[in-house]
């Protein structure tokens, strides 16, 4: 009988510790299907952040880094110096990409540094318990909001996509979202799209992606999927920001 | 063999070239500029990569991101930036890459200034950053020794999976020396299996990490990471004596000021009185065999100087343990060590003696 499907060989068999309707797991899965579909997974380097994507390096099968919070793209930039052959990509948090790691992020984009970087924005820090993220939308609750994030106390929500579209090195950059059939296709198509642009040698590219965790927005699955339609993409549209002239 | 006039500054550069370093990652700052201009004009010459970080920080993680990757990778900066890289040391300690690092000291704490000083000793020797780990630190006192020392380093760090750093002031990264060059050293780079190169040719793949959620696990490696350490201990201790064989009076010192108290031994034995001593080249291990064993010989009293408000001084007095007595002179904030205060230091000692 014909294979029909089969698990992709771009993530070990390790069981993913996320939580339940977390869809950290199923950007996972796409980052791995594009490495492998492109036929650069024996060489690509992953950095992982600390995050709740802390143990990546037990997921995507291929070789991996933990960084320290923040500074993956500093360590990748450090390994394609190295290795200008290799595939390098990042996979990153809201608070990892856009907190304490902006400067890292910016930079590596102005430097067009040859890397994809997987932004994957869930409105809050997941990992040390759901506490107000760069990326928290303005009324949101958090546990360091508790009233809702108040623009005069806390300030406004960062665009991180349209922030680093500005960046002449970024080559490609865009925002997807993993709440649909559908929304995941373009995700994945915005992700093989993100490592060609790499692999073609074009600069830097980054895929936000919007995520849910029900976790810590106290939602049931189905419900952190309507939320993030409902709340997050009006306030982080979602499309091309930056894309390369001709195409890739 | 042939001698060429080298700034400090610029032959911990030319030492990293002539060890096969071939990426370098920093943040400019006051006083060891002149390390990354030189490099950043030479390395492109040898096919390296020379890069600007946007922050100590992220100068720090290039380093470790270029370690995993197998290559021999230094930075440079100077007490403060040597202050925002500590995080990352901790990383590429725990995660056994390795790296050299050159901290040029300035005078402290805070913004301080440029001016020579020592002051960091502490931040070198017991760990620096979080954690229980060590990383060997070299001390070099002249421009011939950068070159040689900054070669040493990089053999460590890769004999041990460690971070190396190697420790000078503005004084060391300013002067200019003859220093013989000779022909390049034979690099012999020990085979990295364990380097992120992508799993092309290899069954398995590589992880680098320094996260064990397990304390069981973690203590596993805090158990390795020490055995190590006590190996450094045992195989790299290294110092210079000068007349202090049958010396009385023993002056302990390293870099910059060790030259000053050469001077300093140099005048007190032309006046007939028995001073010597002991410059430790590493920082850590600390050298304390030639303190124990001068403290079971003539040695009456030991002076640590220091550009410092006194910081080896604590390791020198861990190493004698009481056995001799210990005095101290430093100077802080930049101010340097005078050949005439060290004399009188010593002379004071001397009259107490008698
Ligand atoms: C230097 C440092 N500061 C703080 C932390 C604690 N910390 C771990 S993960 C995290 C935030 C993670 O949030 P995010 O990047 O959005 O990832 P998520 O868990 O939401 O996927 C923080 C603050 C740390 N590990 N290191
Ligand atoms: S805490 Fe949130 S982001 Fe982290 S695994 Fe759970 S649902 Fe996912
Ligand atoms: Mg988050």
């Amino acid at each position: 009988m014909a294979v029909a499907t089969r698990r992709t060989q771009g993530l070990t068999d390790k069981q993913l510790h996320y939580c339940p309707g977390c869809t950290h797991g199923i950007i996972h899965r796409l980052v791995a299907e594009a490495i492998e579909e492109l036929g650069v997974l024996e060489k690509t380097v992953g950095v992982c952040p600390v995050g709740c994507a802390v143990f990546a390096y037990e997921y995507f099968n291929c070789d991996m880094i933990e960084a320290a919070h923040g500074r993956a793209p500093a360590v990748a930039t450090g390994v394609k110096r190295v290795l200008p052959e290799s595939v390098v990509f990042t996979y990153q948090g809201d608070g990892d990409l856009a907190a304490i790691g902006t400067a890292e992020t910016v930079h590596v984009a102005s430097r067009g540094e040859k890397i994809t970087t997987v932004f994957v924005n869930n409105a809050v820090y997941g990992m040390t318990g759901g506490q107000m993220a760069p990326t928290t939308l303005l009324g949101q609750k958090t546990t360091t909001t508790p009233f809702g994030r108040q623009a005069d106390v806390a300030g406004f929500p960062l665009r991180v996509a349209e922030l680093v579209a500005t960046i002449e090195g970024a080559a490609y950059i865009t925002r997807v979202a993993v709440n649909t059939p559908k929304n995941i296709l373009r995700a994945k198509k915005a992700i093989l799209k993100a490592f060609n642009v790499q692999i073609q040698g074009l600069g830097f590219s980054l895929v936000e992606v919007l995520s849910t965790c029900p976790t810590n927005w106290g939602l049931s699955p189905p419900e952190a999927l309507r939320w993030l339609k409902e709340k997050m993409i009006p306030a982080y549209p979602l499309g091309e920001f930056k894309a390369p002239e001709g195409g890739v | 063999m042939e001698k060429v006039l080298m700034k400090g500054n610029e032959a911990f550069g030319e030492g990293a070239v002539r060890a096969g370093c071939r990426h370098f990652f920093g943040y400019p700052i006051t006083p060891q500029s002149e390390l990354p201009h030189y490099l950043a004009r030479r390395l492109p010459e040898v096919g390296g990569v020379y890069l600007q970080a946007e922050s100590e920080v992220a100068a720090i993680n290039m380093v470790y991101g270029a370690a995993a990757a197998g290559a021999r990778v230094m930075t440079s900066s100077s007490s403060p930036g040597i202050s925002l890289m500590q995080e990352g040391i901790s990383y590429i300690a725990c995660a056994e890459l390795p790296c050299v690092v050159v901290n040029i000291m300035r005078g402290g704490p805070g913004l301080g200034n440029i001016a020579a000083s020592q002051a960091d000793y502490f931040q070198a020797v017991k760990g620096g950053g979080h954690g229980d780990y060590r990383l060997p630190v070299l001390a070099p006192a002249s421009v011939q020794e950068v070159i040689d020392l900054v070669v040493t380093a990089f053999d460590l760090a890769d004999k041990y999976r460690n971070p190396v750093m190697v420790v000078g002031d503005g004084i060391l990264g300013q002067m200019m020396e003859p220093v013989k060059l000779g022909p390049p050293p034979e690099v012999t780079t020990p085979p990295k299996p364990w380097a992120t190169t992508g799993t092309l040719g290899r069954k398995s793949r590589n992880i680098i990490n320094s996260l064990y959620i397990e304390p069981e696990e973690l203590e596993k490696v805090n158990l390795r990471l020490q055995s190590k350490y006590r190996r450094m201990e045992e195989e790299e201790k290294r110092w210079e004596e000068y007349h202090a064989t049958d010396a009385e009076v023993v002056i302990v010192a390293f870099g910059m000021v060790a030259r000053i108290a050469k001077a300093v031994v140099d005048k007190m034995r032309k006046a007939g009185i028995p001073v010597g001593l002991i410059r430790p080249v590493t920082l850590y291990p600390f050298p304390d065999q030639p303190l124990v064993a001068g403290s079971s010989g003539p040695v009456k009293a030991f002076l640590v100087a220091e550009m410092n408000a006194g910081q080896m001084l604590e390791d020198v007095r861990l190493a004698l343990c009481g056995r001799r007595p210990v005095h101290f002179y430093g100077r802080t904030g930049g101010m340097l060590t005078s050949v005439a205060e060290v004399e009188g230091k010593v002379r004071e000692i001397w009259e107490g003696l008698k």
